[in-house]
């Protein structure tokens, strides 16, 4: 594993802050990144309180690591007058019920549902400390769960190992709709997106002007991509701009009291989108972008000695169809698929008139082939 | 022992290699002294830093690892063979530069973490082998490809894309020719899927030249993308022939474009 330095770069963004409800709460500052107790598979989660009723459980900004028990999320729970509502349920079984207690510590309403904001395991393999209560997720959403859920499972006790133990995927078990919903007292706005997924939500709680962008935001953090489709992520990261929202909380990646996390995001997707169209553009492969590497900024983020390899293996290929052209068949016909079934045994081809007709491939030269 | 020079190390190896015995693996592979036995048998081989193999470290998609190979030095190089030591089938490729640059692109299939080697022989008969480690979650050879699984390989197959550039990432080269060939190079290691791949690539030039030629195994991923270059611009159009291990034929006409 690529484990980059730590790099946490706050104290940057002054909290300059119009709304009273946050600025309450703003000489907070960002909660260090927690630190886990590896020996006792304790996470070490802390509530910090964005706006009253309204609070994030901070991961590290960071790869998947043993180091942090795999929790580079960013969960939340927002309290209303008769219960909590959870944003997301963190990496693993552990996780989840050790956020369950810490949300038992903050208060003594009961946990009323789940929402999860996309497909990825980080999102939701914490389910078992929330059996209880109805899990939601968007339609799309709970399919890429059932798909994935095996993969991931997988992938996390492959990188995580004990940490994971006892985890298995408990999927949300109710459809999410998108829309405005009373819950305690408060209005939360739940508005789907795409891009980042098929399907990513954001929750706003209205009265403090909190938002959970979701996967659709990072902060100092390169953007993870395993199911991603840069051009309609960079659309929908457009349309939150014009949100009514002064907080914009990252999924991965430190939680200030800003809406500057938008726009790295947007301004990283944008740089990854001419990269890459100008790479294909160029000739070049994986191994050429992977050599000139990110810009210096970028760099400077979590995860990018090892982000950045997967974006390429996971995007590269559309950018590099898209710069490739047809060619045609040279037995007159353009379908491959037909000239390629037939058998052409001594055909004359018809279709590269003025090409010379040399063909060997009945009998290639061995010369020197040690097979 | 600890007195030997570097060189004087390398001469014995190179002696005892020339006398059917095996080089000294840089990687420390188990499998190598197999591998050598069974690629290069008793022609001399030794560890080149000048064939480069660049691979990233980790198999993000083990179906699809990019790699690239470019070999430097004052030889002709006559083959260059690509070989995994732990893929369940090792070799990959073996490419016949002929008129083209040494060096070639492609995404290949990794079944476990392993040494990636590319081996050069040289005009001389001689083995010149350089190589990476990859690192792997598992399975690259033994899953069924992302067109098998939704059916869609057969509405496409042989269709050939390409494209010839003005340049190349490449200093040494004027041009560069990347390809797709649409093909599910079904490994016979997915269950129920038999063996089924494209075995033979040959580029021609306008005048029916032969610019390089390309054997091709079950490890090359699927519908592959290879990148070529060349020292000066080939002149078209471009022919491609080939056919794959049922003998389905390619042959497909490249637009060179302008000169």
């Amino acid at each position: 594993m690529n484990i980059p330095p730590k790099w946490v770069g706050r104290g940057l963004t002054a909290f300059v802050l119009l709304v009273a409800a946050v600025a309450v709460f703003a000489q907070a500052g960002p909660a260090s990144t927690s630190t886990v107790d590896v020996k006792a598979f304790d996470y070490r989660l802390q509530a910090r309180a964005l706006a009253e009723g309204v609070y994030v459980v901070e991961g590290a900004n960071a790869d998947f690591a043993p180091a942090n028990g795999c929790n580079i999320i960013n969960t939340g729970f927002i309290v209303g007058s008769d219960g909590v509502l959870v944003v997301n349920t963190g990496p693993s079984r552990r996780y989840g019920e050790q956020l369950r207690t810490l949300i038992r510590r903050v208060s003594d309403l009961p946990v009323k549902q789940v929402i999860h904001l996309n497909q990825h395991p980080d999102y939701f393999l914490g389910n078992q400390g929330f059996a209880d209560v109805p899990r939601l997720a968007t339609a799309s959403t709970r399919g890429g769960m059932q798909r994935e859920a095996r993969a991931y499972e997988d992938n996390l006790y492959r990188i995580c190992g004990d940490w994971m133990t006892g985890t298995e995927a408990l999927l949300p078990n109710q459809n999410l709709q998108p829309g405005a919903m009373q819950f305690g007292g408060r209005e939360i706005e739940l508005l789907e997106f795409s891009g980042h997924t098929a399907s990513d939500l954001v929750l706003v709680d209205r009265r403090s002007g909190v938002a959970f962008a979701g996967g659709l935001v990072f902060r100092e953090r390169v953007p993870t991509t395993p199911h991603a489709d840069i051009p309609r992520w960079l659309n929908s990261l457009e349309k939150i701009r014009s949100l009514k929202a002064d907080v914009i909380v990252p999924s991965h990646g430190p939680v200030l009291l800003d809406r500057e996390a938008m726009a790295q995001t947007q301004a990283y997707l944008q740089w990854l989108d001419s990269r890459l169209q100008s790479a294909a553009a160029q000739g070049q492969d994986i191994n050429d972008l992977l050599r000139d590497g990110l810009p210096l900024i970028y760099r400077k983020w979590a995860a990018a000695g090892s982000e950045f390899t997967r974006t390429l293996t996971h995007l590269f290929a559309r950018y590099e169809s898209q710069a490739l052209h047809p060619t045609k068949a040279c037995n007159g016909s353009n379908s491959g698929a037909n000239s390629a079934a037939l058998p052409q045994n001594g055909t004359t081809v018809t279709g590269c008139e003025g090409m010379a007709q040399s063909m060997s491939v009945e009998s290639p030269n061995h010369r020197g082939n040690p097979r | 022992m600890a007195a030997a020079t570097q060189s004087a190390l390398a001469a014995e190896a190179a002696a005892a290699n020339a006398a059917g015995g095996i080089a000294e693996d840089p990687f420390g592979s188990l499998q190598w002294p197999d591998l050598q036995r069974e690629f290069f048998g008793q022609a001399p081989v030794e560890f080149d830093a000048r064939v480069q193999v660049r691979a990233p470290a980790f198999a993000e998609d083990p179906l699809n690892v990019p790699l690239s190979v470019a070999v430097r030095g004052p030889h002709e190089v006559m083959q260059v063979t690509v070989l995994v030591d732990r893929n369940p089938i090792r070799r990959v490729l073996d490419y016949f530069p002929v008129a083209a640059v040494p060096g070639i692109a492609l995404r290949f299939k990794l079944e476990q973490a392993s040494p990636v080697r590319a081996a050069a022989r040289m005009a001389n008969g001689r083995w010149h082998i350089g190589g990476t480690w990859v690192d792997s979650s598992g399975g690259g050879c033994t899953l069924p490809g992302a067109t098998r699984q939704d059916g869609s390989w057969s509405q496409q197959l042989g269709e050939v894309s390409a494209r010839l550039f003005d340049s190349s990432p490449d200093p040494a080269a004027a041009a560069r020719l990347r390809l797709r060939v649409m093909h599910p190079m079904d490994t016979g290691l997915a269950p129920g899927i038999p063996a089924f791949y494209l075995s033979r690539l040959s580029l021609r030039d306008g005048q029916g030249r032969e610019l390089l030629r390309l054997q091709t195994y079950e490890p090359v991923s699927e519908n592959p993308v290879f990148s070529f270059d060349f020292a000066q611009r080939p002149q078209g159009p471009l022919r491609l022939v080939g056919s794959d291990n049922n003998g389905n034929r390619i042959d497909r006409r490249i637009e060179a474009g302008p000169a």
